[in-house]
């Protein structure tokens, strides 16, 4: 599903960010991305969006060699990986459901399936009753949930969460984390970057550790073994 | 781009227009100004080009006969005056007409004096042509082909309002071509600078676009209805504007300041705007599109 080939990833200011990054995400899987500010999660997250190229090194998501996609295809693969923020990068002039909305409309889906997914999709994430309201107007946990939904609503078979209770407390933090949980169940790779090690260790995820832009260790789940 | 979006783009560029509305009011402003004085100086630029070709027409080139040559030979001369491209009309005026104007001119008023001269015309060898020329410019080529000419003694030309009058008309063209190109080089780069100003507001929503796999058009689109119609709302108001200002001041001018009115010839505002409409309406959109295609640009290199 995904896997990087040793990548290193050199900013233009000569600062290394990653290197010689070698690592596999099998589909389905849950996995945590760990590790202090600095380390280089973030920069990994790019690269999985293809935000920007490694300097070396070779990524391949969802069986594609990144290295291969033109600047014309990136929204088209872009399309198959949901993608959670910390601070929710929500449109904050649009409704709940225009915000999810959105999602589908910019992949051009048509009308009669907007309207049949998206309450779908807030039901799932505990939101349809709010649906009317403006991000402003809601706590962060729901303002992640909606991120959520957005991410969620084109059906893609990565999720990608950088951060995502960064900006909550630690029960609104628990909650997402639960339905993140509840979506991998449902099929959808999740990988979560944090640097929140109360999620980490209670969740029983594998756990990738970055230090210095290096995996330093990569511990699978209990139930792996 | 599927149908679907396209009207999409199109209701999100005006919702986008609503939910900005300052800035795109100051834009809609900047464009009108800079619309509106790039239309008084396009009128100004024909009414002094008009007023120009007048004073143009109204110089003469005056083609004299050998003595003896037949009417035969001078309509042979009256043709080929005619199949000149540079003439626009011209008249044979006869040494009896020509005697007969003169008379009228300094005698009018002493018929005696005017009868003295009955059987003595001064003038009876000066028939002539008298010919107008579209453009005064051309003067000397046309008198030098003329001096050719089997049967013609002298060609009378006006050298020096000729060449005052090309200068003159030089000069207008390019005075008014410069500030013409400097108002519409300063519109561009206002307009760019507004743009700016509002993409940037929404970059975070450009951003969260492009993350979600939205295709660069689809992103573009809405901004691109938004700068095409701010650009049309932009040249649509000054026309408005230039259109009654420019009709009542004819108006104006020809009851207050008769003087005017018989010196220069207004250009009819229909002929003006024939002209100005479809050029102000093309700048509009034109710059509207320009500014917000190029100024996105660097914004969809998520």
């Amino acid at each position: 599903m995904i896997k990087m080939e040793h990548v290193s990833k050199t900013y233009q200011t000569g600062m290394p960010a990653l290197s010689d990054i070698n690592l596999h995400i099998r589909p389905g899987e849950f996995v945590f991305i760990t590790g202090v500010s600095g380390s280089g999660k973030s920069t990994m997250i790019k690269l999985l969006l293809d935000e920007m190229k490694p300097t070396k090194g070779r990524i391949f998501v969802n069986g594609k060699n990144l290295a291969g996609i033109t600047r014309r295809n990136i929204p088209y693969f872009r399309r198959n990986i949901g993608v959670v923020f910390q601070d929710f990068r929500l449109l904050q002039d649009r409704s709940v459901y225009d915000n999810v909305a959105f999602a589908m409309k910019v992949v051009e889906t048509s009308n009669k399936k907007i309207k049949k997914s998206v309450p779908e999709i807030l039901s799932m994430v505990g939101l349809a009753a709010k649906y009317r309201s403006l991000p402003k107007q809601l706590s962060g946990g729901e303002q992640q949930r909606v991120a959520i939904a957005r991410a969620l609503v084109n059906q893609p078979k990565i999720l990608l969460a950088d951060e995502p209770t960064g900006n909550l407390d630690n029960p609104n933090g628990w909650a997402i984390m639960k339905l993140l949980e509840e979506i991998n169940e449902k099929g959808t790779t999740v990988v979560v970057v944090t640097h929140n090690l109360e999620f980490v260790e209670k969740m029983d995820k594998r756990v990738i550790t970055i230090k210095k832009g290096q995996i330093v260790s990569d511990k699978e789940s209990s139930e792996e073994f | 781009m599927k149908l679907r979006s396209i009207m999409y783009s199109i209701g999100q560029g005006f919702k986008s227009i609503w939910r900005n509305k300052m800035f795109s009011l100051a834009s809609v402003a900047t464009m009108t100004a800079c619309i509106f004085l790039f239309g008084i100086f396009f009128s100004l630029g024909v009414n002094f080009s008009g007023m120009l070709k007048n004073v143009e027409e109204s110089v003469a080139v005056t083609v004299f006969f050998e003595k003896g040559i037949t009417q035969e030979q001078k309509d042979a001369i009256g043709n080929d005056i005619k199949a000149r491209t540079e003439v626009s009309s011209y008249k044979y005026v006869s040494g009896k007409q020509a005697f007969d104007t003169v008379i009228k001119d300094f005698y009018g008023g002493n018929k005696e004096l005017a009868e003295s001269f009955a059987d003595d015309n001064p003038l009876a060898d000066s028939d002539n042509y008298q010919i107008f020329m579209k453009d005064v410019s051309s003067q000397q080529k046309l008198v030098t082909y003329l001096s050719k000419l089997q049967g013609v003694r002298e060609v009378h030309q006006s050298e020096a309002a000729a060449r005052t009058l090309t200068d003159f008309s030089r000069l207008i063209s390019v005075i008014f071509g410069s500030v013409i190109i400097i108002l519409i080089a300063v519109a561009i780069f206002l307009i760019s600078n507004t743009i700016t100003v509002g993409i940037s507001v929404r970059k975070e929503e450009i951003a969260i676009m492009k993350l979600i796999g939205a295709k660069d058009s689809f992103v573009r689109a809405p901004f691109i209805v938004e700068g095409i119609v701010i650009g049309l709302s932009g040249s649509i108001i000054p026309l408005i504007i230039l259109w009654f200002m420019y009709k009542n001041l004819i108006v104006y001018i020809a009851s207050k300041y008769q003087f005017l009115s018989n010196l220069f010839k207004f250009v009819p505002e229909t002929s003006v705007f024939k002209t100005l409409v479809p050029i102000a309406l093309i700048l509009g959109v034109g710059i509207g599109y320009i500014g917000s295609r190029f100024t996105l640009h660097r914004h969809l290199n998520v």
